[in-house]
């Protein structure tokens, strides 16, 4: 090939570089800011100190709403994924009529912007009278929840052997034990991503949540918000890189655990054609 | 034993052509999760429904029918948010589609295996920590004793602090960095599906890269260009975190006039109003959208 190519190549390297660094920036400052000894954001930093990690494992709110955090995200993933894989399953195999209709109904939630999800829920929530409850936030969850259950198991379910289970099925089992011996160790892989995916959006949700939490109920990043609108300090330096950490381990394992290819078909399926 | 294999396969049999892959699943399995979404559909309807109300101020329930809350939009500082949302959502747009591509390429057409397992993570992680953790580190690295303003006096290259946060360009930046993993992650999908060899076959033709890149993996890779920019664009129409933190108050866009309305005035019916601008504005993207993308069916694609 000519040199002009291994320009280019040096250049688009260069270039990849250079957005990469823009991509984790912001990452790496948080993380030196919350080991800041002084309570004034500034660079760099006057001294070191753990301070605003204690600060933030200790505050009351943030304890509450890591509480209420744990409680709604596993509530929500526990009645998420069975009705996900039983949605993606039923529409997949079984005799359903307009199915395209009824999933782009359960992947709707994707384009709905949030501050109407909110605003939605926030209104039927009052006149059902449950604003009070943890119950709305976990359905709300639940409805972001499902979309990303379908999608992760969609192409697991799509790429199911049917051979296997009428290997099962010739050997006596019953639908049933099919499904549970066959079907449902085959989908590991999808249900795990699934879960994967359930959890990190739930932890991470805060728009909808921002509209339906009370100070009660309110989620860990609503509680975060209202600390970063009223106070100036690291503390929420020192959440963030919490955060992140958790986030880093999860990813790590989760492409060491899975074939990271697979987010790619993942994001085909679902960013490609159809929003 | 062998009666209920007899049963299951014959259960198999009956159905249709298309379902003889795998075991047939009841129909009734879809249920539990149509019922959620029923459920959420009258939480739409309920904003749809408030937006039509008049709002009676300092109280929760409304009057009777009005376009009153429509009319609202048209008011001057609302007028100016709903224009900004759009300017801002096209520059958007297009900064993270120049700054996403080149990104995405290396991740479809990078050869070495770990760089591109380490691109992905370094994609992927900003997009799952949450947003506001990844708005408040632009806080950090605008503000006026924050990182970039610290390099910016230090390096001697300004005497005075460059206000950067609470500002359009700020809330700008925040928004790039929030879209780009998805683009990215659209766009190298887009790529990965082209074929290779096409690309090697203009190279062997003579063609330079950047004639290469114009006239072959452009064109090719433009379905995915265009699935990208309208999510990009639809996402941040209605995004709420970034301009809410980073504009401080003096960058408003559709999603932060809601919640002001909504929660701080209380004005419920207002909110829906521009909620259901939101809303509108997003299924005519999507709708536009789907009915572009049957017209695009390029050749070169494996």
């Amino acid at each position: 090939m000519s040199p002009g190519w291994s320009l280019g190549r040096r250049a688009g390297h260069l270039a990849v570089a250079g957005l990469v660094a823009f991509m984790t920036l912001p990452t790496l400052v948080v993380v030196a800011a919350s080991f800041n000894a002084s309570a004034i954001l500034s660079f760099p930093p006057a001294g070191y100190s753990l301070r605003w990690y204690a600060n933030a494992l200790t505050y009351p709110q943030f304890q509450r709403a890591a509480l209420n955090s744990l409680l709604v995200t596993t509530a929500a993933a526990v009645l998420a994924l069975p009705l996900g894989t039983a949605a993606v399953l039923a529409l997949e195999r079984g005799r359903i009529p307009a199915r395209g209709l009824w999933a782009a109904a359960l992947l709707s939630p994707l384009l709905i912007p949030g501050v109407v999800s909110g605003l939605g829920l926030l209104i039927l929530g009052a006149g059902l009278g449950i604003l009070q409850s943890r119950w709305i936030l976990i359905f709300a969850h639940v409805v972001m929840i499902v979309p990303f259950v379908i999608r992760s198991l969609w192409v697991s379910v799509a790429n199911l052997d049917p051979d296997l289970e009428r290997a099962a099925a010739s050997l006596g089992a019953g639908p049933w034990r099919v499904f549970c011996r066959v079907t449902l160790p085959l989908l590991r892989p999808g249900v795990f991503a699934a879960l994967l995916f359930a959890v990190i959006i739930s932890l991470n949700e805060f728009v909808v949540s921002l509209f339906i939490s009370t100070r009660v109920t309110e989620i860990l990043p609503v509680a975060m918000f209202t600390y970063v609108v009223n106070y100036t300090d690291p503390t929420i330096a020192a959440l963030s890189a919490l955060f992140i950490a958790g986030t880093f381990a999860s990813i790590t394992l989760a492409d060491r655990l899975l074939d990271m290819g697979s987010v790619f078909q993942i994001a085909r399926a679902g960013g490609g054609t159809e929003v | 034993m062998a009666g209920r294999a007899a049963e299951a396969l014959r259960a198999w049999g009956a159905a249709g052509p298309e379902e003889g892959r795998g075991m047939p699943v009841p129909a009734v399995c879809l249920a539990p999760a149509l019922l959620v979404m029923a459920v959420f559909a009258l939480a739409l309807g309920a904003l749809l429904r408030y937006s039509l109300f008049e709002f009676i101020p300092g109280s929760l329930r409304t009057g009777g029918i009005t376009a009153r809350n429509f009319r609202q939009l048209a008011a001057p500082q609302y007028l100016r948010a709903i224009w900004d949302t759009i300017l801002l959502s096209l520059a958007t747009t297009i900064l993270t589609l120049l700054a996403s591509y080149p990104v995405a390429y290396a991740l479809a057409r990078g050869r070495r295996g770990g760089l591109r397992s380490l691109l992905l993570v370094l994609t992927l992680a900003p997009f799952f920590t949450g947003a506001i953790v990844r708005t408040y580190a632009w806080i950090l690295v605008l503000g006026n004793s924050g990182f970039l303003n610290t390099l910016l006096v230090r390096a001697g290259l300004r005497e005075t602090p460059y206000q950067m946060l609470f500002t359009p360009q700020g809330v700008l930046v925040g928004l790039v960095h929030f879209s780009m993993p998805v683009m990215v992650l659209i766009l190298g999908a887009g790529i990965s599906h082209i074929d290779p060899t096409v690309e090697r076959a203009a190279a062997s033709l003579g063609a330079n890269p950047i004639r290469t890149f114009l006239r072959v993996t452009l064109p090719l890779s433009l379905p995915g260009v265009i699935s990208a920019c309208v999510v990009v664009f639809a996402w941040t129409f209605s995004a709420f975190p970034t301009p809410e933190l980073l504009g401080g108050g003096r960058v408003k866009m559709i999603a932060n006039v809601v919640k002001d309305l909504a929660l701080d005035s209380f004005n419920w019916p207002g909110g829906a109003a521009f909620a259901a601008l939101a809303l509108g504005t997003t299924f005519a993207l999507v709708a536009g959208f789907a009915r572009l993308i049957q017209r695009l069916q390029p050749a070169g694609h494996r």
